[in-house]
């Protein structure tokens, strides 16, 4: 099913993987795009504050009603539950307002996308103009080997770190090295092939006032001789809270194939209940939000409906996409090669990769 | 030396729209704003080569279907990551009934 990259699989963007990609047309390519009538595509498109301002209402009610009562519980069990509770809503939900922020579509009013989306990235500890703009390769070249920064679950699978995932671990690790290395004014190779030199003050600018933060309140817990506001903001809720958002978010690729250019192949529509779609802000709607950004989180279950005659049929439940999911990966331990392959509908081939 | 070329007709292009125009081997998006006014610039975004007519008006800002990149299609002002070079805009003209560019 891949149009697979040399193994061994390299990850990197500047190694054997991403030089085969540039050279076998699979950097900046053309995907597949459903035709969608453009009247249509404008009405979905279009942008409203409301939904977003009603979700962010409810939001923000929710961290202060589950930390509130954590607070109050607190140092009993009974805050245990509302903590739980208080860091899904950090750790996970900040996941989708993270992306649909940056993408600039959840509310109409540019400021308040800006002002989410940097709320959102200090909670998920990604770093704002530097996940801006993997995000933006991750679209231009989505799980394209050697070009996408963000493939969750790299090949071979190693199964320990999908698992310590659930954890945040090494998500929150990688972001520690980060911080830090952007704080001394640095960048690595891979950020240094997806960020241009222009933005690059300001990812050291916010890396420096964010360490400042997460060391203000690690003193503030040792002055008070208490752990609590560590568990409130910072890295542990990023952390105990982290497992939901990799719940929904291996259902968007994994077990997938790689090298493709048609999100009907490397990208999954799963249905959810409404719970977890206002967590997850939509993004269950995965094929149609890669093959069209554009159109905001409110209105994606209509671009579902409109694109259904040109998709493989959608998962009915999380549990059914975990079904093909756990054994795929399972299998990639020994074949990485392998890939799951997605029905097509015949009318609507999948966009054919270039050929060598 | 201005070079007036018409791209399309007058009401061709639907209030806060755009549409797309090619000539001569370069793509242009020509705008038809809320004011009822038109403009016109590169069809293609300074950020990766993406035509700029599959995207949305609003106002007065063009989004770039690929990453949303805006970009004041008066001025052809990026407004910020991950569109950061200015769009080259090109003048208008109404004559006949018909929107004419300098694609010079
Ligand atoms: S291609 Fe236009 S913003 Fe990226």
């Amino acid at each position: 099913m891949d149009n697979a990259p040399p193994a061994p699989h390299d990850y990197s963007l500047t190694g054997p993987s991403s030089r085969y990609a540039l050279e076998h047309g699979l950097a900046n390519a053309e995907w597949y795009r459903a035709p969608i009538p453009r009247a249509r595509m404008k009405e979905l498109m279009k942008r409203s504050d409301g939904p977003a301002i009603r979700d962010t209402i409810i939001w923000i009610a929710a961290f202060l009603v589950t930390g509130g009562l954590a607070f109050h519980f607190w140092p009993t069990a009974w805050s245990i539950p509302f903590f739980l509770a208080y860091g899904v809503l950090y750790g996970s939900s900040s996941d989708s307002r993270w992306h649909e922020c940056g993408h600039g579509t959840a509310f109409r009013t540019a400021w308040m996308n800006d002002v989410v989306y940097n709320i959102a990235c200090f909670m998920i500890m990604r770093e704002p103009t530097v996940w801006r703009w993997s995000h933006a390769r991750h679209h231009t070249d989505t799980i394209i080997v050697g070009r996408d920064p963000e493939v969750a679950v790299m090949r071979p699978t190693v199964v320990l770190r999908v698992i310590l995932m659930f954890l945040g671990v090494p998500q929150v690790w990688g972001a520690i090295k980060s911080m830090v290395r952007h704080a001394m004014g640095r960048l690595s190779p891979d950020e240094a092939d997806y960020i241009p030199e222009m933005e690059r003050a300001k990812v050291y600018r916010t890396a420096r006032i964010w360490l400042a933060i997460h060391l203000a309140i690690i003193a503030v817990s040792i002055y008070a001789g208490t752990i609590l506001p560590m568990l409130f903001v910072g890295p542990l809720p990023t952390m105990y809270g982290a497992w939901l958002h990799i719940v929904t978010g291996l259902t968007q690729h994994a077990g997938l194939p790689e090298n493709v250019l048609d999100h009907r192949l490397n990208c999954r529509t799963v249905y959810m209940n409404p719970v977890m779609r206002f967590l997850y802000w939509n993004m269950n709607y995965h094929i149609e939000h890669h093959m069209f950004p554009m159109v905001p989180y409110h209105r994606l279950p209509e671009l579902h409906e409109a694109m259904k005659p040109y998709c493989p049929p959608p998962y009915p439940s999380t549990f059914a996409a975990y079904a093909e999911i756990i054994p795929a990966i399972i299998r990639q331990i020994r074949e990485p090669g392998w890939s799951i392959a997605r029905p097509i509908p015949r009318e609507y081939p999948a966009q054919a990769v270039p050929a060598e | 030396m201005p070079n007036w070329i018409a791209a399309c007709s007058l009401g061709e292009i639907a209030p806060e729209d755009v549409m797309r125009f090619d000539h001569g081997g370069r793509s242009f998006a020509i705008y038809r704003s809320p004011d009822d006014e038109y403009y016109a610039t590169d069809g293609l975004c300074t950020h990766e080569r993406v035509h700029l007519a599959d995207g949305l008006v609003m106002d007065h800002v063009i989004e770039c279907p690929k990453h949303n990149g805006r970009f004041d299609y008066r001025t052809g002002e990026a407004k910020g990551a991950p569109a950061c070079v200015n769009l080259k805009v090109h003048a208008v003209k109404i004559e006949a009934g018909k929107v004419m560019i300098d694609v010079g």
